[in-house]
């Protein structure tokens, strides 16, 4: 069974389409990421999924339940975790987990030994009696996880779950949300700009861009569908060598990221000699050259000709724009 | 929890001293006022908690979870409610303190009327927060309808030696009867503007109204 399944679902704000038409199919015990820069409109599906928003048109079904006309029936069944913090700073940690309880109807005879337990997961026990307001960013957002699950939801919803937090309270979430999967087999949807985080996490991962869904596969088959290897490229002259670049068919696609060049090409090795050949015979210095595997930052710029940055929006250089506009 | 001392010690013995109304004195007279206007600033004031629940996220959480609007609308009047109950019994224990004639069966009457009245007063607080997105927003509005409110209940002054063109603007204020009924059990002897059934019933036709555009309000908004 398809633990969520969206038909056509999309959401307007005035005349901006936030969501357009998104169609997708996440099955039991998958790990499904929603990747995309801010503002594409993964926040919005999420919201719509947990029943916050209404869809301009379309629908979707969470469980089973219909997002439109079972809202009451999807809440009771999934549990979120919201990009903005959503706990309540002036009780402990105990106490948002028992407000929380009684929200969602957890029985008092098993609330209790449920709590102890899903503290020990994001190993919070200790702090339980702790006002939250004396808990770190990231001992907040373990709570908030531990708070999602204390109704053993069958699906469970985080909103870019580590945005903001120093790396190594990213590692240790990244470990409790592996963790989950394996021990309780819940289906997990998460929204990330993070590259390396979607890539780590998710079985499948959905690209959005622009308010649509643009490619969805798992992140090996995506990187496997560039087809090529990134050579990396440091000169004294990016722009001249550029320029010889596009006369050859040497490389797919050609980008500029802080002063280096990215080429694209199908064989690194063979083409890596004429490359420099190019360089050497037009009198542009190399200063370092590498060779790597393509990472889900390439598969971005592939799909969409730009790049996924935390400002979303950043703009190209002239010479970006050049690149993009003769090339893609 | 100041400017309830200021009015009824303050402004009331300032005032009682130079103004007479025959048969009571004046901090008597005031202290059902002083009352209504706690409750009334009190209530709409706390409204302030819906904005700061949405600003801290915390909405978010109450909204998603299991329950129905309703509900929700329900827990934000009981607890805003129970803050203002709270401090209109200060209100009341300050009376005491300041010498101010009050039986205990006075006392007695006035809680449940208390209760009735604050629960319209706490739903306009929550309506306009329902609609306002900013606390700055939120704080001039409240001020634009409590001062006003305030003003025009009767809490400072007897609205019967009024011209006739000022008296209708007492008269379309609620609050007008929540005082003229605090003042009917709270004061032996007192005159009241209406009898105080119908000023019971005024109270509550607005409790339901004010309830009822609450609460759909509250769910449209949220």
């Amino acid at each position: 069974m398809n633990a969520i399944e969206t038909m056509d679902l999309t959401r307007k704000f005035g005349s901006l389409t936030a969501v357009d038409n998104v169609n997708l199919k996440v099955t039991e015990g998958e790990i499904f990421g929603l990747l995309g820069p801010n503002g594409a409109g993964k926040s919005t599906t999420i919201s719509m999924l947990c029943t916050i928003m209404k869809p301009t048109s379309g629908t979707a079904k969470v469980n089973g339940y219909d997002i439109v006309h079972e809202p009451g029936q999807v809440r009771g069944s999934i549990g979120i975790v919201f990009q903005d913090p959503s706990i309540d700073d002036k009780l402990t940690g105990r106490e948002n987990m028992e407000m929380h309880a009684d929200l969602y109807n957890v029985p008092r005879d098993v609330m209790h030994s449920r709590i102890d337990e899903v503290l020990q997961l994001v190993e919070l026990e200790d702090r339980a009696s702790d006002y939250v307001n004396t808990y770190s960013g990231g001992m907040r957002r373990r709570l908030e996880i531990a708070r999602s699950l204390i109704h053993y939801p069958r699906v469970l919803f985080l909103d870019e779950p580590t945005l903001g937090l120093d790396p190594q309270s990213r590692d240790h979430i990244w470990s409790y949300i592996r963790d989950l999967k394996k021990r309780e087999n819940i289906t997990i949807i998460l929204t990330t700009h993070y590259m390396e985080e979607a890539d780590e996490l998710c079985d499948r991962i959905a690209i959005i861009d622009r308010s649509r869904i643009i490619a969805m596969d798992t992140p090996h088959n995506l990187k496997e569908e560039l087809k090529g290897e990134i050579i990396i490229l440091q000169t004294n002259n990016n722009d001249r060598l550029v320029d010889k670049l596009l006369e050859t068919e040497l490389a797919d696609s050609i980008t500029e990221i802080n002063g280096e060049l990215n080429l694209k090409v199908k064989n690194a090795h063979t083409a890596l000699p004429r490359i420099v050949e190019l360089a050497v015979s037009n009198s542009v210095y190399v200063d370092s050259i590498s060779i790597r595997e393509p990472h889900l930052d390439d598969v971005f710029m592939h799909f969409t000709g730009r790049e996924i940055r935390e400002t979303g929006g950043r703009a190209l250089t002239g010479m970006g724009a050049r690149i993009r506009g003769s090339l893609k | 929890m100041i400017t309830p001392v200021l009015w009824l010690v303050i402004f009331g013995s300032g005032l009682g001293f130079s103004l007479t109304i025959p048969g009571f004195n004046y901090q008597q007279f005031l202290l059902p006022g002083i009352i209504a206007q706690t409750l009334l600033f009190t209530a709409m004031f706390l409204g302030i908690s819906v904005i700061w629940d949405r600003q801290f996220g915390f909405m978010k959480e109450i909204l998603v979870a299991p329950i129905g609007r309703v509900s929700i609308f329900a827990g934000k009047m009981l607890g805003v409610g129970t803050s203002a109950m709270i401090q209109g019994l200060i209100v009341i224990l300050l009376g005491f303190l300041i010498g101010i004639p009050l039986s205990l069966y006075a006392v007695c009457l006035a809680i449940p009327l208390m209760l009735l009245i604050t629960v319209g007063l706490v739903c306009i607080g929550l309506i306009i927060a329902s609609f306002m997105a900013s606390l700055e927003s939120f704080g001039t509005i409240v001020t634009f309808v409590n001062m006003p409110m305030f003003f025009l209940s009767g809490a400072l002054f007897p609205v019967m030696n009024l011209p006739w063109w000022l008296k209708w603007a007492f008269y379309v204020n609620p609050l007008t009867y929540s005082v003229d009924a605090l003042r009917s059990v709270m004061i032996n002897g007192w005159h009241s503007i209406l009898p105080l059934e119908y000023n019971i019933l005024i109270i509550v036709v607005f409790d339901v109204v004010t309830v009822v555009i609450g609460t759909y309000a509250f769910g449209k908004r949220q």
